[in-house]
């Protein structure tokens, strides 16, 4: 089933395990005028140049971990991931407790380098591993009348320190339009640089909508509901003015307290140039899902 | 000799150039932590957050100085000057960052300050600090007189509350450190009330 979509990105413009490994290395031998014969040629002209693992991985928004970006990283280590399972129920023939390991068995992994547009104004290319949704919802298969799709995040406080302050309402719950959710585009990622995917990073399985704002790509996933109902998000409940329940990148809505026309690439470095957000992060063929709706008002 | 004047005398002997040369220091040694991937792999948000924390602390302890030698006789006020032009050249720099790497154009930094609230505040308690910094010498105390002097510098007051109210408003969630920077200024304004009425009511 899976294979639906091909990336505008090839793996050629992926750091090669042995490039992201040695980054540093590899930068400071270039800026002694070293040769950089183990680093793909594209990689360094593509300004689509994925980022590497340690920033993916060092630099992360997981409140059940902690407010700040490297705690994520720094408190993750303890998280039990195995065994895992997800819960499918609602609106679908087959409710029940589906392993992560039978899932895997089960799907055609790939790989998807993707954009990822943080609301906070910043940005990174991800070579996700992971496979579609949609195919991931077919296991259970969902019934004509479910409207959206419900995700919740593992609720585990002794494992999850961050989960100890009232901080935001736990369990994390995020929500798709039935639509969204099966565009060929959404993912659930199991794998980061053909690693598993790291703890901090939402493992062992964690939703992608490269389109949307990240905090819609919620992590370590235990529960998905098929319902006809719209659900109630997280940040949507924490912040209804400033976090909606579509949260489409769109460069010409500004989230109250700061501007979404450009981001910052993390990467760049201090003196890294702001550039221009694009509409749908640059993903134009999820337009068609929100024709006719005014996405000012329903942001 | 009391605790409290042993330390006093310790304190008189540090010479103010030691503590505008260290206070100094401390954004430059961040610009080079900054630089070096010591602060992260997006550093212009952590050298902001750090600048904005450093200044917020050098304001608590600017406000701290009176309370801590009615409370305890130990006294910073030769070193207050000094710390209060310490707090402005943070401020600066914070600010310096947020314009020159992070939004990076004028045009934008303007509708910022115009359309962001927080912004707003925090703009607010930098065009404060102005006059207050620009008089922190021994001159503007002599020109003005001291009564003039004193009231310009209780701006200070409303400058240390908006910088707080502009850090709690930053976070996307309420986060406890800028609440309790926002609970030191106000305690520590609060303790100056009676104070402040006997003299205004006289």
């Amino acid at each position: 089933m899976a294979r639906r979509w091909t990336n505008d990105l090839s793996r050629g413009d992926a750091t090669p395990k042995q490039c992201y490994l040695n980054r540093r290395q590899l930068i400071a031998a270039g800026s002694s005028g070293l040769a950089l014969s183990a680093w793909p040629a594209a990689a360094q002209t593509d300004a689509l140049e994925p980022n590497s693992f340690e920033e993916i991985t060092t630099y992360n928004n997981f409140y059940e971990f902690g407010t700040g970006k490297t705690d994520p990283k720094e408190n993750a280590g303890q998280l039990t991931t195995s065994p895992w399972a997800v819960e499918i129920n609602g609106m679908v023939d087959k409710p029940g407790t589906y392993a992560f390991d039978d899932i895997m068995a089960q799907m055609d992994i790939e790989e998807r380098i993707y954009r990822l547009r943080c609301v906070e104004a910043w940005s990174m290319v991800i070579p996700w591993q992971g496979f579609e949704l949609a195919d991931l919802l077919a296991l259970a298969g969902p019934n004509p009348e479910a409207r959206f799709v419900e995700f919740q995040t593992l609720m585990r406080p002794e494992e999850m320190p961050g989960q100890e302050y009232p901080i935001l309402d736990w369990p994390y719950i995020e929500g798709l339009r039935m639509d969204e959710a099966m565009h060929p585009l959404t993912i659930m990622a199991t794998g980061l640089y053909d690693e598993p995917i790291p703890n901090q990073n939402g493992a062992p399985m964690r939703l992608v909508v490269p389109w949307k704002y990240g905090f819609k790509s919620i992590k370590s996933i235990v529960r998905i509901t098929l319902t006809d109902d719209q659900p109630s998000t997280t940040w949507n409940k924490a912040g209804p003015s400033e976090y909606g329940f579509y949260a489409n990148v769109n460069p010409t809505v500004d989230h109250p307290r700061w501007s979404q026309a450009t981001e910052r690439r993390v990467g760049g470095g201090l003196f890294s140039k702001r550039i221009d957000t694009l509409m749908f992060n640059g993903y134009d063929e999820v337009a068609p899902l929100y024709e006719g709706m005014d996405l000012e008002a329903q942001f | 000799m009391t605790t409290a004047q042993r330390v006093n005398v310790a304190l008189r002997k540090v010479p103010s150039w030691v503590v505008y040369l260290i206070g100094a220091v401390i954004p430059f040694y961040y610009l080079y932590l900054a630089l070096t991937g010591a602060m992260g792999v997006e550093p212009v948000n952590s050298l902001e957050r750090a600048l904005g924390e450093l200044a917020m602390q050098a304001l608590v302890v600017v406000l701290a100085v009176t309370p801590l030698r009615k409370l305890t006789g130990v006294s910073l006020i030769m070193h207050r000057r000094a710390l209060g032009l310490l707090a402005f050249f943070y401020v600066a720099c914070h600010l310096l960052v947020w314009g020159v790497l992070d939004v990076q154009d004028p045009a934008r930094m303007w509708s910022d300050i115009v359309k962001r609230p927080y912004i707003t505040i925090g703009m607010v308690g930098f065009v404060l600090l102005l006059p207050v910094a620009a008089t922190s010498n021994n001159f503007s105390v002599r020109r003005m007189g001291p009564m003039r002097w004193r009231r310009l510098h209780m701006l200070t007051y409303v400058i240390c509350v908006s910088g707080a109210v502009h850090y709690v408003m930053v976070q996307k969630v309420w986060e406890i450190e800028p609440l309790i920077y926002l609970a030191l200024v106000l305690a520590l304004l609060a303790y100056r009330i009676p104070t402040l009425r006997r003299e205004f009511a006289a």
